[in-house]
């Protein structure tokens, strides 16, 4: 038995039924990880020695019989702009290279209760700000599917890991398809719940209006364990929801009979691979085939999506890079004499390019007349977008889109076509500004390259989404495939 | 000759909250450097704020009491700079939408009573606190960051640096009242920023606004008020203006110097705090707020007069602070004298208050105790003078008048008998005094009564002893 192969939930069993222990699970993931990270670099940080006191716990709960929790055994990778107690918290940033956090993100006590063993922190493009994870700190993470290629991003470590057979679960982050994106090009499950069902506390933000800590597993089943495990709402975060509790592992087989399914014809029409156009419309047919009602809708205001996100996006991010001062934690610059001067080059030393390219914009838009107009546009508009899917929900079920327009790109390709990239998130954003639910699931391989079909679901709809990508996944029978 | 002088003032006043604005943290003075701070007041990463509802509330009782206009909705907003004490890069404050507008504060010069206008009174987070050591180091103690404030921004209705006293005076005792703050300008828990520019009426040039900063007291305030009123008249007359600047103001040299300038507007870059919610004012809520609203200090005098029966200058006078007013009360409920209570608070216990520069809080004594001296007196088991010397006792020791009447033997002497006895030794020795009183000279009789007084050490009933030397006089 290959332990790296199974799914999450087949370990948990096989863990309750003391064919393994916990303490073998993580060894041989271990084992690969030290076989292939060399090479992959999913990870910014690995915590094997935390992973094997956690994982000794568990095996002396099972050797006592004690209940276990829902995630017990089960390898977990953390997305590494999530804030864990003690263990540094980098952002794929050299700002905090060396910032160990005093306090434990929400997501992760409730991973730690639920007995999930989280085995590192993995790599991400520099604070979640970019698709390919070429811009972290700690080196690009290569696509386990072709190491010429990115993984995505920014949650492309955890995307490689999952896919790599590294870690079983893990936690991303989504802003504008930070989940979905690598997901669909490291051919694994990823999904970015409703804005308020899962605490963003301890998620260090990108842009506080669009985040939300997502979860990927290797197939549909497993990332809803991974979800089920993490939602619910926070005290410590206002903009989480009360939202009564669904049982997602329990419904999933429910089937998509007279599902009505949305497909909005201004995606369609838009600059899309026909590589991935084909294989999204063969996965229309099989959703009719499924019992789905499939028709065309329209999204108006679709076109202005990517400058609405953008202007907000960066106008988020130059106001919470303000705290990365060099003062009281993170990266200090060893050359200044005056306050100005630390201030200066500690955060010109210590941010990448892609991130000063975001600071320098938000800033322009917020300190100039011209840019404050734009800024209140794109929330003018960012309300005729939510709009739009408001009115497509009251018929409809769920929206049908591609994940990306392209396939994973060659490492290095960013660098000389920065607006491919940037587009490749294209289909991802709409979800993130309307605050809804959406899931990205292989749906076929292109010469080899993974495809990823997109599926958004209306505000807590989560289990419409997952449903329908359940069955999806059994008709396909790429559950589990790697 | 005319020159109008206008000041407005901004005052950031913190806020009694228990906890801190955006998280559980205790807002107190004080304490270890560091030691009332989590991930949330110290800006981590990943941390989120939650506001707390009592600043909205202490917000709103705020602008009740100064006649505001209380907003529908609140929403924070982010106004970004940088600076070592402020944890986040920006603070969160409120731009657009503050909390109350439009209000005012009623005070008395001598034209009659003058409306100084509020623009506004919005909440914010107050920042954390640099120390510079001598060494020159610069150490920062975050307990104070998150600690809830309001700033009150007034409009420049102000033209002297006696109103600007008088409505800082208004405004505390109000915010003390209403238990909004403790207005504690040596704690800085009550700051108070000045913009001041002076008109020439005839030939309408005006010099541009100073800012003044780094004034750490009521004097403080009017004393750069009225140098900087010379300083720009100086220019104005010089045919030359300001600069526009801040200024700070140096107490030990009595005059202001120059902080810094001041060139274009500084750009905050505002945006919305979207991590905070926006929250509805239910109408319904100022309604229960202004119900539950502790009595205003103008409210109250009119009270005292009504219920008390005390003039005008009493109620006013026993109303100045909400601690003399109670203290008034809490007498008076045990002694049930208003006027004889209001005597001697507004006289002796004020009088000794203001010589030490203490305050009510300071006395070592109860208000039980003053009224028990009080009925001493009423039922003439002291004097009206003994009382006053038992009063300073009080001051002192904090010991119980009839303690100290027992120990130094106060007790005024009103049995007939004993004081006939002392009426008769004083006249048999003083002869002359009684001749001189049969032939007119009133003077006499004071001596003799006086003689009286003194042999007892004060201790003798007066009014019994007056009655009585005349009736023995005549009985000779």
């Amino acid at each position: 038995m290959d332990i790296v192969k199974l799914t999450a939930i087949e370990m948990r069993e096989k863990l309750k039924n003391k064919e393994i222990s916990s303490k073998e699970i993580v060894n041989a993931h271990f084992d690969r990880i030290e076989e292939i990270e060399g090479d992959l670099n999913s990870f910014i940080t690995l915590t094997k020695e935390e992973a094997l006191r956690a994982a000794d716990r568990v095996d002396n709960k099972i050797k006592n019989g004690e209940n276990l929790g829902i995630l017990a055994g089960i390898p977990v990778g953390v997305k590494d702009n999530i804030i864990t107690k003690d263990i540094r918290t980098t952002c794929g940033s050299k700002i905090l290279e060396n910032f160990i956090p005093p306090y434990e993100a929400t997501v992760i006590e409730k991973i730690k209760n639920a007995d999930g063993i989280i085995l590192g922190k993995t790599n991400m493009d520099e604070f979640a700000a970019s698709y390919s994870t070429e811009t972290s700190y700690f080196g690009v993470t290569k696509n386990p599917i072709d190491r010429d290629r990115v993984p995505g991003g920014s949650s492309g470590g955890s995307t490689a890991a999952i896919k790599a057979g590294e870690v079983a679960l893990a936690l991303g982050s989504d802003t504008g398809g930070s989940n979905r994106q690598p997901a669909s090009y490291c051919g694994v499950v990823g999904i970015k719940p409703t804005y308020g069902l899962v605490s963003r506390y301890g998620l260090i933000s990108l842009a506080n209006s669009l985040d939300q800590i997502g979860t990927f597993g290797r197939n549909v089943a497993d990332a809803a364990l991974m979800l089920e495990a993490i939602v619910g709402q926070d005290a410590k975060d206002p903009t989480s929801m009360d939202i009564e509790k669904v049982d997602y592992l329990g419904r999933l087989k429910e089937g998509i009979e007279g599902m009505k399914i949305a497909l909005p014809k201004e995606y369609m029409s838009m600059d899309i691979d026909n590589r991935v156009k084909e294989q999204i419309m063969k996965s229309v047919k099989l959703l009719e085939k499924l019992g789905g009602e499939v028709e065309e809708v329209s999204l108006p205001h679709s076109e202005h999506a990517w400058s609405t996100y953008y202007l907000i996006v960066v106008s988020e991010i130059s106001s919470n890079m303000a705290r990365f001062d060099g003062i009281r934690y993170g990266y200090r610059t060893k050359d200044y004499e005056t306050l100005d001067e630390l201030y200066i080059n500690s955060r010109t030393e210590g941010f990448g390019e892609e991130i000063k390219r975001s600071i320098i914009a938000g800033t322009y838009i917020l300190s100039s007349k011209k840019g404050k107009e734009y800024y209140n546009k794109a929330l003018k508009v960012r309300t005729l977008i939510k709009e739009d899917f408001d009115k497509v929900f009251e018929e409809y079920d769920i929206v049908l889109a591609p994940t990306t327009p392209n396939l994973p790109f060659k490492i290095g390709d960013s660098v000389k076509n920065p607006f491919e990239m940037y587009n490749s998130g294209i289909f991802n954003i709409p979800a993130n500004l309307a605050g809804l639910c959406a899931i990205s699931l292989p749906c076929g391989y292109v010469d080899g390259l993974p495809v990823g079909l997109q599926i958004m679901g209306d505000r807590f709809k989560e289990l419409n989404i997952l449903k329908a990508a359940y069955a999806f996944e059994e008709e396909l029978s790429i559950g589990g495939e790697r | 000759m005319g020159y109008k002088t206008i000041i407005g003032l901004e005052i950031h006043v913190e806020l009694m909250t228990k906890t801190k604005i955006f998280c559980s943290c205790i807002n107190a003075f004080g304490g270890d450097a560091n030691t009332h701070c989590c991930p949330v007041c110290l800006g981590l990463p990943g941390s989120i704020p939650k506001l707390n509802k009592a600043v909205l509330e202490y917000g709103i009782r705020a602008g009740i009491a100064f006649n505001c206009q209380i907003a529908d909705y609140v929403k924070m907003d982010k106004k970004h700079y940088f600076y070592p004490d402020l944890v986040k890069g920006y603070q969160t404050s409120q731009d657009d939408r503050p909390l109350c507008r439009d209000g005012y504060v009623e005070i008395e010069n001598e034209a009659g009573s003058k409306k100084i206008g509020l623009q506004r009174i919005h909440i914010e987070e107050d920042t954390g606190k640099s120390i510079h050591t001598e060494g020159g180091d610069t150490l920062i103690d975050y307990n104070r960051a998150g600690v809830p404030l309001i700033e009150i921004v007034t409009k420049p209705d102000i033209n002297t640096s006696e109103e600007a006293r008088m409505f800082l005076e208004n405004l505390r005792n109000t915010l003390k009242y209403i238990e909004v703050s403790d207005c504690k300008m040596e704690e800085g828990s009550l700051r108070c920023d000045v913009n001041i520019n002076v008109i020439d009426t005839e030939t309408g040039n005006k010099t541009n606004i100073t800012e003044l900063k780094n004034l750490n007291s009521f004097k403080a305030v009017v004393n750069a008020i009225e140098y900087e009123e010379k300083r720009h008249i100086d220019y104005l007359e010089r045919g030359e203006n300001t600069i526009k600047e801040t200024r700070r103001w140096n107490e030990l040299e009595n005059k202001t110097l120059v902080m810094r300038g001041k060139g274009g507007t500084e750009n905050y870059r505002y945006s919305v705090d979207v991590d905070v919610l926006p929250v509805k004012i239910d109408r319904d809520w100022i309604e229960e707020i202004k119900n539950n609203l502790p009595e205003l200090p103008h409210h109250k005098k009119e009270r005292f007069i009504k219920e008390y029966d005390l003039p005008e200058y009493d109620a006013g006078v026993l109303t100045q602070s909400k601690e003399i007013a109670q203290f008034y009360e809490e007498t008076n409920r045990y002694a049930k004298d208003p006027k004889q209570v209001s005597n001697w608070i507004m006289g002796d216990v004020l009088r000794r208050l203001n010589d030490e520069e203490l305050e009510v809080e300071d006395l070592k004594f109860k208000p039980k105790d003053l009224a028990d001296l009080i009925g001493f007196i009423n039922n003439g088991k002291i004097s009206n003078n003994i009382g006053k010397k038992v009063l300073r006792d009080m001051f002192e020791t904090g010991e119980k008048p009839e303690e100290i009447i027992k120990k130094k033997g106060l007790i005024q002497i009103s049995d007939e008998g004993e004081l006939k006895g002392i009426v008769e030794k004083v006249l048999h020795e003083n002869q002359q005094s009684i001749i001189d009183y049969r032939n007119g000279k009133d003077r006499a009789l004071g001596f003799l009564i006086g003689q009286v007084m003194k042999s007892t050490r004060g201790k003798a009933n007066p009014q019994m002893v007056n009655e009585m030397v005349k009736e023995m006089i005549e009985k000779r």
